[in-house]
């Protein structure tokens, strides 16, 4: 056996096996776009009514942070994906519920992060903004936007990449991404190639390294460069 | 539904065999590579960066694909419940030694030197005077690592271990009783989760660092 038949990489030449397994990347990559934009779009608003004092906006709030923060996300998924079809009738398929579950709990996470930018400016910042004569818009639009934003994107930047590692978990509510895609692969080939599981599995370990490493490696430069 | 208690009663008790090994692992390995890359020990020190960023960021279920599919062929066989327990140590020990590094690197450089000027040996000022400041600083994300390792474990189904993700999905594929199954999961999640959260919240306001020097935002 030549040396990639022993790494088991040489299931990866066959027929379009590494098109199949970009394709199942695919798939992870466009739920978990999909899902940070709605958490990024989503996440500023609740953060802004969480900043309010009513109190049932802050019970509402409270609870709905309890849940995101305990419940794992394959029980959300399970709920979303065999619960929705029972209780609404609806037909939701895997990969919208992938969507539902990430984009609710995205939309937690990055409320809390925008709250917490929002509340870490100080008042002053504020009160030298009016005495300045800067009206509301001007005020957010040049100085309380410029640095939530600086406490903001580092934090978030965090959250994308673990939306992204997350995505591998919905191959248990049966979408098939790059995993399960994987899978197919090792049974397929289980006869030819015996080795397939490190090749498919160290790509697939690879992929997964090479999409989140250099975000977050991103994040820290640049909470590092704001942090003073 | 109070005929399946027992079986996510079962599951659970599984959950939590695996988990507290797991993190317990998990925590001395973080405190060694924090340790490691803290002191700059050479060679080591490369070797605990790169475990780090590699499984911080790769999924546990491609980790624990890999040593339980993967290992057994190069003639290392891992039991399911081994392979959980260990998956779970090296994801929750990266992720420790971010935490504990990061309690370390925030004792300002002045607490080391009075501590020397004092005359402590290395053991002592480490003991007395480093190690407490780097525990409290670091408890906050120490307790949302516990809770991340918790749910993490719900993976645990994909390699075959019937724990609560697996019992649900069974039951709710043999007799579909849907609602009661996830009603059922959710209820065992906070059994096991929410005592937790409430426990860390509880440690977070007593070792508040605010209590002997200034708050941080």
């Amino acid at each position: 056996m030549d040396l990639l038949g022993l790494l088991g990489l040489d299931v990866l030449f066959k027929g379009a096996n590494a098109l199949r397994l970009l394709g199942g990347l695919w798939v992870a990559v466009r739920i978990s776009l999909i899902s940070v934009a709605a958490s990024i779009v989503g996440g500023m608003l609740f953060g802004i009514f969480m900043t309010w004092k009513n109190p049932v906006a802050r019970v509402v709030s409270r609870i709905y942070l309890e849940i995101v923060r305990i419940m794992p996300q394959l029980v959300l998924l399970f709920i979303v994906f065999f619960g929705g079809t029972r209780a609404l009738g609806l037909n939701i398929d895997a990969e919208l519920s992938a969507i539902i579950v990430f984009s609710f709990w995205g939309i937690g996470e990055m409320g809390d992060l925008v709250r917490g930018a929002l509340e870490s400016i100080p008042v002053h910042q504020y009160e030298a903004a009016e005495a300045l004569g800067l009206d509301r818009a001007q005020m957010y639009r040049h100085v309380v936007i410029p640095q939530a934003v600086r406490r903001l994107i580092p934090m978030s930047i965090n959250l994308v990449t673990r939306m992204i590692k997350t995505t591998s978990l919905v191959m248990m509510i049966g979408v098939v991404e790059v995993l399960k895609v994987g899978q197919q692969i090792i049974e397929a080939n289980r006869m030819t190639s015996p080795n397939a599981v490190f090749g498919i599995y160290g790509t697939i370990f690879l992929l997964y390294f090479l999409a989140c490493w250099p975000i977050s490696k991103l994040g820290e430069r640049l909470e590092r460069k704001w942090a003073s | 539904m109070a005929e399946y208690l027992p079986l996510f009663w079962q599951a659970m008790l599984l959950t939590l065999r695996i988990g507290w090994v797991g993190i317990l692992g998990a925590i001395v390995l973080g405190l060694l590579v924090a340790m490691v890359v803290h002191f700059k020990v050479p060679v080591l020190r490369q070797i605990a960066g790169a475990y780090v960023e590699l499984f911080r960021n790769t999924p546990l279920l491609i980790q624990l694909f890999f040593m339980y599919f993967a290992l057994p062929r190069l003639g290392v066989p891992i039991s399911a419940e081994a392979c959980g327990m260990l998956g779970l140590a090296l994801l929750g020990g990266a992720y420790m030694a971010e935490s504990f590094r990061a309690g370390l690197e925030a004792v300002e450089p002045i607490q080391f030197e009075s501590a020397q000027a004092l005359g402590m040996t290395r053991w002592q000022l480490m003991r007395h005077v480093v190690l407490p400041q780097a525990v409290t600083l670091s408890i906050q994300s120490f307790v949302a690592n516990v809770i991340f390792l918790l749910k993490e474990t719900s993976v645990f189904s994909a390699i075959s271990l019937l724990d609560l993700m697996f019992v649900a999905k069974d039951l709710i594929g043999l007799y579909y009783k849907t609602t009661e199954c996830l009603v059922l999961l959710v209820i065992f999640y906070l059994i096991m989760i929410l005592p937790v959260s409430i426990l860390g919240s509880y440690v977070e306001r007593r070792l508040r660092y605010g209590s002997f020097g200034p708050a941080r935002a």
